[in-house]
């Protein structure tokens, strides 16, 4: 059925190049779980609701079930397993800014790219970018002090 | 040395690092896939089901119907795990399809055609409590039932729960004044996250291994004994990391589907798995209620007498609604002191998803109907709100509805968190202020208790084993749903054996097999029992080691001590003997051995307790009550009848705080999910009792930015029989938030608002006299 579509690609991941057989119709979030074995990524709505399978193509967080994986052929990818001992996971281990920890790698990558692009973020343009994500145990005060924790370390140094 | 610390959590690691995995992460090659194939209608006979054309398609590998299928219900067996001659809920499982792929599934449970003749539905719990409602269940009076369950034939009542305390006419005839006031809210969701998965495979040899996503993994293996007459010894059950529970996760229903589903293909390996919109209505949901209260009290505000009714909304089956109502029956009156009570609570069956414990356990949906009537009574009074609930607070020496008479251990100090909150929110200041001709800030509070309902015959049980280099694992039946529990395992063990909390590992996950039980990681149980259980198998470890050391030592146990690595002679602790020498045995240096390795057992179970009588509800449903008063700030815009939650505060007393972050996080986590639930979320229904909304796009919890300031203390009254005298503590912090929001919201909006979600739509038709049909 499906086989005849399926087709082979090399995708950039974590800096690594991964050559996958998918089908054209599969999701990069599909792709990244299934044939990578990368399950950092959660499905949680798989209708770009709940940002739970946040993921960075080109430095930009996208929800990794909305976008095709051919389509971020020769584009690079990072997931959270691409994310080694950063501020803002540190500030999430100290602030206690996670409970269950599902919803944890979605906004882990979105607040990596924020504070990596716009250390001058201001509560409004914080708010843009973390409202795209659904924590349902935390009462999102603990991540708001971990990202202002590392946006103004990256303040200091800058 | 461990307790009282923001000890970082034993899981911390793993989450930020995409590491942690949930059940929906293990994936096997040639694991089969189910899809559900779901009623479109939420009552109607099913009048045939035609299989052949999705049989066909290429891989799929069995179509599982409910026909033959035993009743299920932890309390009261009413639900067929695949419906059966009729559907009684929007989103109901009416056929399972089980093939090599989620996409074949998908395909064929798209060409699973059925034939319905609906039925009329009925939403409301009052509606289906009238002469000539739909009868849900034709059946119930032949239902199979626990002898504590008393549904009433013919009817749609599933359960009910009398409190009959004092004498109500004299209550009455000692009132001034008298208020009455009802409230109402539809069922909503608990939307973890992580949607509920389970696979289950059936092994040549009989064993039957379920993983799933679960509060409640041992439980699983008792049911599909019970349910399917497998022994309970071949039924092993792992849960690994769970996504967020809530409550939601406590109610077993896809693992019984997984079960049925590897039964049909020959014992292969199938996984269940909820996309969002099942998740939201297929599996069961959170409650609605339609409640009355009216209460009495002198001319200076001592309230005489309660009289409550509850109207639970248990939807099509009763599931563990018929606890939520008995629950909410328990603490009926809030923890306020009043000597005349009269309260019924029904678990009613409506053609609505059907109910499940949801965080707080009827208390939450209790406080809102008993907090709005406190701010009523006082308005009536002419008294302040605050000194009203002061004034009756709940206190040692008081009784409860259910007659259980309070000491200083079994219940916290409300009065000091009452009066705390007050200073915090600056009461006194001001409690409703207008800044300009449209914004008005106005303040409401509420208080909140609550007991844990859970079998009075639950038990916990850790086991340590000892590493080599003198280290201990802990293994405890408590699943770690989000809440912390395991790290403050490690932190009560670290403490009693004095040694590093660095040096305590804890097993994540469970394997029914190996992990003694933990009844449900349900009711803010986990930390009171699993907790007695690991000081009772810290005391059995030291026990053994004091045994061993004192022949290497030459000394009398009694002599003994053990800490800091070591077990060592208490008048001279220069004399000891490595903990790490001992723990897998002693070795003598000519080679002979002693002891072996050290393992700690230990249970616990809770004393005392039991059932509540049928006609008075007298009885000792829980422990202890945890109590708190809490509040909400709010700005007001009386032109478009938006609102902002500005803050929110919680002064809980949770007897010791073993890890303060973490008691934070729970209190403030608990609280957003209360605004959360009260500010904006419900199902939307049809007029045919559909849902309108089981989306994240369309039912939209609460999003970073919308959050208030939390400001949350802690009173530390301790309970004495708990570890290091801790109190609950996971769900107190919701518990006040809906009435709170709704006392601040009346105000500023100076009208009576008494149904949730107070979305501004409804302010504005309360405002216009409900002369508005929604919109």
């Amino acid at each position: 059925m499906e086989s005849s579509t399926k087709c082979e690609m090399q995708l950039l991941v974590n800096g690594e190049t991964k050559s996958v057989v998918a089908r054209q119709g599969d999701t990069l979030l599909f792709v990244l779980r299934n044939e990578l074995g990368l399950t950092g990524a959660k499905p949680g709505c798989l209708n770009g609701d709940c940002g739970a399978c946040t993921a960075l193509v080109d430095g930009t967080p996208i929800k990794s079930c909305m976008m095709l994986a051919i389509e971020t052929v020769g584009k690079e990818i990072t997931t959270i397993e691409g994310l080694h001992n950063t501020p803002i996971q540190r500030a999430f281990v100290e602030h206690f800014a996670f409970q269950c920890g599902y919803c944890t790698p979605g906004f882990i990558m979105n607040a990596y790219a924020l504070t990596e692009t716009k250390p001058d973020a201001d509560d409004a343009t914080i708010q843009e970018w973390l409202e795209s994500n659904i924590c349902r145990c935390t009462s999102y005060q603990e991540i708001e002090a971990a990202v202002k924790e590392v946006l103004r370390q990256k303040r200091k140094t800058e | 040395m461990a307790i009282g610390k923001s000890v970082i959590r034993k899981d911390a690691w793993d989450k930020v690092t995409g590491r942690a995995k949930y059940t929906n992460d293990f994936k096997e090659k040639g694991m089969l896939h189910a899809k559900l194939v779901t009623s479109p209608y939420a009552h109607a006979r099913i009048r045939a089901i035609d299989i052949e054309k999705a049989r066909s398609l290429p891989g799929v590998r069995a179509i599982i119907t409910g026909e033959g299928l035993p009743l299920t219900g932890e309390d009261l067996r009413d639900r067929p795990p695949i419906a059966f001659d009729k559907v009684r809920y929007h989103g109901e499982v009416v056929a399972l399809v089980v093939a090599d792929t989620l996409v074949h599934a998908e395909k064929a449970a798209n060409l699973v055609h059925v034939v319905y003749e609906p039925l009329p539905a009925v939403g409301k719990p009052s509606e289906a409590l009238k002469e000539g409602a739909p009868l849900i269940h034709e059946q119930l009076g032949s239902y199979q039932k626990n002898e504590h369950t008393y549904p009433e034939p013919n009817t749609n009542i599933a359960h009910r729960t009398k409190i009959r305390k004092g004498n109500i006419e004299q209550g009455w005839a000692e009132s001034d004044v008298v208020v009455e006031t009802s409230v109402a809210f539809s069922p909503s969701d608990h939307v973890a996250i992580e949607t509920r998965c389970a696979t289950a495979e059936i092994l040549p040899d009989g064993h039957i291994i379920i993983s799933a996503s679960s509060q409640s993994p041992f439980m699983i293996k008792r049911l599909i004994s019970t349910y399917f007459g497998e022994d309970v010894g071949n039924i092993i059950v792992h849960t690994p990391l769970v996504g967020g529970a809530y409550g939601g996760k406590a109610p077993v229903q896809l693992e019984l589907l997984a079960y049925l589903a590897s039964k049909a293909v020959g014992g292969r390996k199938v996984s269940v798995w909820n996309a969002r919109e099942e998740d939201m209505i297929t599996s069961p949901v959170h409650i609605g209620l339609e409640a009355t209260v009216k209460l009495g009290a002198t001319k200076d505000g001592y309230i005489k007498a309660a009289e409550i009714l509850f109207l639970f909304d248990g939807g099509a089956y009763s599931d563990k609604a018929i606890d939520v109502s008995r629950a909410a029956a328990v603490d009926c009156t809030g923890p306020y002191h009043i000597e005349n009570v009269w309260c019924d609570s029904l678990c009613v069956y409506t053609n609505h998803p059907y109910a499940t414990p949801f965080r707080g356990f009827g208390h939450s949906e209790q406080a809102f109907a008993i907090e709005r009537a406190m701010d009523l009574l006082a308005e009536k009074l002419g008294m302040d709100k605050w000194e009203l609930r002061r004034k009756n607070a709940i206190r040692p020496g008081h009784t409860t509805p259910t007659q259980v008479v309070l000491n200083r251990s079994n219940v916290g100090d409300l009065p000091a968190c009452l009066d705390r909150l007050r200073e915090l929110m600056e009461w006194d200041e001001w409690q409703r202020i207008e800044i300009d001709a449209y914004t008005v800030r106005a303040k409401g509070i509420s208080c909140a208790w609550k007991t844990s309902t859970i079998d009075p015959d639950a038990s916990s049980g850790v086991l340590l084993t000892f590493n080599p280099d003198g280290s201990v694992n802990v293994i405890s039946g408590v699943v770690e749903i989000g809440t912390g529990t395991k790290t403050i395992l490690a932190q009560i063990v670290a403490e009693k054996l004095k040694m590093d909390v660095n040096d305590v590992y804890v097993k994540m996950d469970i394997d029914t097999q190996t992990t003694p039980e933990h009844w449900k990681t349900v009711g803010s149980r986990g930390t009171f029992m699993a907790g007695r259980a690991a000081l009772e198998a810290a005391d059995d470890a030291i026990r053994q080691l004091k045994a061993i050391a004192s022949c290497v030592l030459r000394a009398s146990v009694e002599d003994l001590e053990v800490g800091y690595g070591k077990v060592f002679l208490r008048d001279d602790p220069s004399i000891y003997v490595p903990v790490k020498d001992i723990a897998y045995g002693y070795k003598y240096p000519n080679g002979n051995a002693i002891g072996g390795q050290i393992i700690g057992r230990g249970n616990y179970i809770l004393r005392h307790l039991t059932p509540l009588n049928k006609e008075t509800g007298a009885g000792k449903p829980g422990p202890e009550w945890t109590v708190g008063a809490e509040g909400v700030e709010i700005e007001f815009n009386r032109r478009d009848y938006t609102y902002k939650i500005l803050k929110a505060f919680a002064v809980i007393d949770i007897g010791k705080v073993l890890n303060p972050k973490a008691a934070l996080g729970q209190a403030m986590g608990a609280m957003s999910m209360g605004l959360s639930f009260a500010s904006r979320e419900t199902f939307l229904f049809d007029r045919y009792e559909r849902v309108l909304n089981p989306q994240l796009r369309t039912y939209r919890p609460i999003r970073f930015g919308e959050h208030p300031e939390y400001i949350v203390e802690f009173i530390e009254t301790p309970q004495i029989d708990a570890p290091y005298g801790a109190r609950g503590a996971g769900e107190h912090g919701l518990i006040g938030m809906p009435a709170a929001l709704a006392n601040a919201l009346s105000l500023a909006a100076e009208v009576p608002l008494n149904e949730l979600p107070l979305i501004p739509e409804l302010i504005w038709r309360k405002k216009k006299g409900d002369s508005h049909d929604s919109i």
